[in-house]
């Protein structure tokens, strides 16, 4: 049996319901028109009728056929729903099953991350070899750039691995800041075809970008050991600061996402701002030198040493860099000033890791409902 | 029942059905039968009035994304004027239970693809109304997930992820989906070359056997079924109807009425937002090809 909305007998009745079959009307309106009733009151009765049931009444106007189904006219979509225990589609979990549900996810984050990373280079021909070359070359022109040109290296111990370190750690904030902005609008499709916490593809990316600077620590150490630096227990120490990074940067990469979400403009005003980070955290030159000749006001000396991809950078550097003892003072404090660290530098990092990570979470999961949409 | 009679004179052909031949009296039969039994069967979607809106960006031609445009729109603090709304599901209201296999119609536009959307959970409701699910529902849409660039067998983990799937189930179900797909059955080794250089044909293969690996309680079929050679639909369509006995509910849209007639007992002609008519799958799609014909 079929029940049906022929418009062209329903709408000079406005609100009365018939099927096409006449022998059928009698069951329908019994079963049917009660709903009807209830639910669709504001049913227009001024629209034009429709010649018959031809092509011309493609319309079906504002009626839609109501649920066939005894139980539902009974107990209506919510009551059904209590009933056999039935979850709201698409809702939005609590914060706490989220996360529970990007931990069933993480097998797919992963190894999407690593396919994602891997499809990146397969269109050019040195393929893979990039991954390498492309953080060479990044502090093959910042070196000459800023360290011969312009002359930043001048005080600085191993500028070298100064440089190469900077780069690098900033690298990482930046890249999961850029793509983290368009990980909703590049993955519209994957978006609107597969159900999985929205919040894996911002994590997916950060993780790409930790992948790719695994392999340029691995050339940090090659760098740091060709310039003499001796491995020391402190290089384990770089471990829990880049977990740390990891952590602050997916939470940054969160919080760009839903920007990039909300306003697609985002991705393209984003590398002004991350270039003006990048002059105040010191990649290339150490800010305390820099800023030596000048007087700053202390509240803003204090918040660029308390920058948190400088005091990444710091931390990181001063794990590798050994200064070279030296009797002259002024260079001894050149040394102190390139290789400074605020007071309590380690729980600065806890404490941006867990800050921004958390509410870049929790900011990201309150538009869990709406990526995908526009 | 109206479609008996008019049956009995098309009663002489035999339809195979999951490799048994029956006549049309006989399917029509046990289609009455299975969806007596489905009435009975507990939810698994219950859509109760559902509105769905979509925010669409341009559509209003010239100024959309040129300079001056924004700029005059920037000035007067004028909303985007390209940002339409539209009203894609009306407020439609039905109820599928488990056993169910339930034809999407409707012509382009008609609002089917976002439905399923719905359903799926990818376009929450309005504020009114909503879609209640037994589960999570699965679009099939696995293909957005895979990549080209890497090889079939990695795609296969990498969609079988996507959809939940825990490694250990991969590895044990990895080969009777490559099995299922038949890519490697001409020529050996398919499944290690990259995706980009299938066929569309074997691609629609691969997609079609990761994606209909998990039993869902659910499963929404979006135009899947038009790819492939004769041999793989019937597999897939046998697929389904494995999916249907054992208790979950199909969704299919399709185009074509002839794969609905196949696997669906049931079917709901939308039409502009609006559900037109919903029942038997011959009873609703004669009626939508005399409309649509009309």
């Amino acid at each position: 049996m079929a029940y049906c909305l022929a418009n062209d007998q329903a709408r000079p009745a406005a609100h009365h319901l018939t099927a096409r079959g006449g022998n059928r009307v009698a069951g329908l309106v019994s079963q049917t028109s009660k709903a009807m009733r209830a639910r669709r009151v504001e049913v227009s009765g001024t629209q034009t009728v429709a010649a018959g049931p031809q092509r011309e009444s493609a319309d079906p106007g504002d009626v839609s056929l109501p649920a066939v189904d005894p139980e539902f006219n009974e107990l209506g979509g919510s009551g059904m729903a209590a009933k056999y225990s039935l979850a709201v589609a698409g809702a939005r979990p609590n914060p706490i099953a989220y996360a529970r549900r990007l931990w069933v996810a993480r097998h797919f984050i992963v190894t999407w991350a690593t396919a994602r990373n891997q499809a990146l280079y397969s269109g050019s021909r040195l393929g893979q070899l990039w991954q390498v070359l492309t953080p060479i070359l990044n502090v093959g022109v910042y070196y000459l750039i800023f360290g011969v040109l312009l002359g930043t290296r001048q005080g600085i111990p191993d500028f070298i691995v100064y440089l190469v370190a900077g780069v690098f750690i900033f690298n990482f904030m930046q890249t999961a800041m850029l793509y983290g902005s368009r990980a909703i609008s590049d993955n519209l499709n994957l978006i609107r075809a597969l159900y999985f916490p929205r919040a894996s593809l911002p994590i997916a990316i950060t993780i790409i970008q930790l992948q790719q600077l695994l392999i340029a620590m691995v050339i940090l150490f090659a760098v740091a050991l060709s310039q003499g630096e001796a491995i020391t227990w402190h290089w384990l120490l770089i471990v829990p600061a880049l977990c740390l990074q990891f952590v602050f940067n997916t939470g940054l990469a969160l919080v760009v996402a839903r920007f990039g979400a909300i306003l697609t403009d985002t991705s393209q005003l984003l590398p002004f701002v991350l270039r003006t980070w990048m002059y105040a955290s010191g990649v290339f030159y150490s800010i305390k030198i820099m800023l030596g000749k000048h007087h700053v006001p202390g509240p803003l000396l204090w918040i660029l040493d308390h920058n948190p991809p400088l005091l990444f950078i710091q931390v990181i550097r001063n794990q590798l860099i050994t200064v070279p003892a030296t009797k002259d003072p002024k260079i001894a404090a050149g040394n102190a000033s390139a290789m400074f660290l605020p007071p309590h530098a380690w729980l600065w990092l806890v404490f941006w890791a867990l800050v921004v990570g958390i509410g870049g979470y929790l900011y990201f999961w309150q538009g869990e409902e709406t990526y995908g949409r526009g | 029942m109206a479609d008996k009679k008019k049956a009995s004179s098309t009663a002489t052909d035999l339809i195979v059905v999951d490799g048994e031949e029956l006549t049309r009296d006989e399917v029509l039969d046990r289609r009455s039968k299975r969806r007596a039994e489905a009435a009975k069967n507990s939810p698994t979607v219950v859509v109760d009035n559902l509105h769905v809106h979509y925010k669409v960006y341009g559509g209003s031609g010239a100024t959309r994304g040129s300079a001056t445009g924004a700029l005059n729109r920037i000035i007067h603090r004028r909303k985007h004027d390209a940002l339409r709304d539209v009203h894609a599901i009306r407020g439609i209201s039905f109820v599928a239970r488990r056993g169910e296999s339930i034809g999407l119609i409707g012509s382009n536009g008609s609002g089917k693809s976002t439905l399923l959307r719905a359903i799926a959970g990818l376009l929450p409701a309005e504020k009114v109304g909503g879609v209640y699910t037994d589960g999570q529902p699965s679009l099939l849409g696995v293909n957005a997930a895979l990549m080209n660039d890497l090889s079939g067998e990695r795609n296969v983990v990498l969609g079988c992820l996507a959809m939940g799937l825990h490694p250990t189930e991969i590895k044990e179900k990895y080969q009777s989906i490559i099995d299922f797909s038949g890519i490697d059955e001409k020529s050996p080794n398919t499944s290690l070359r990259p995706m980009k250089t299938y066929s569309a044909g074997q691609a629609a293969r691969l997609r079609f056997s990761i994606a209909a690996t998990k039993l869902h309680d659910v499963l929404l079929i979006d135009e899947a079924l038009a790819t492939g050679d004769a041999g793989f639909q019937r597999r897939s369509e046998n697929r389904i109807r494995e999916l249907r006995r054992n208790a979950g509910t199909v969704f299919v849209v399709s185009h074509s009425i002839n794969s609905v007639r196949d696997i669906c007992d049931r079917v709901i002609w939308l039409e502009a937002g609006l559900i037109r008519m919903d029942g038997d799958v011959d009873e609703v799609t004669e009626a939508y090809e005399a409309w649509s014909n009309g």
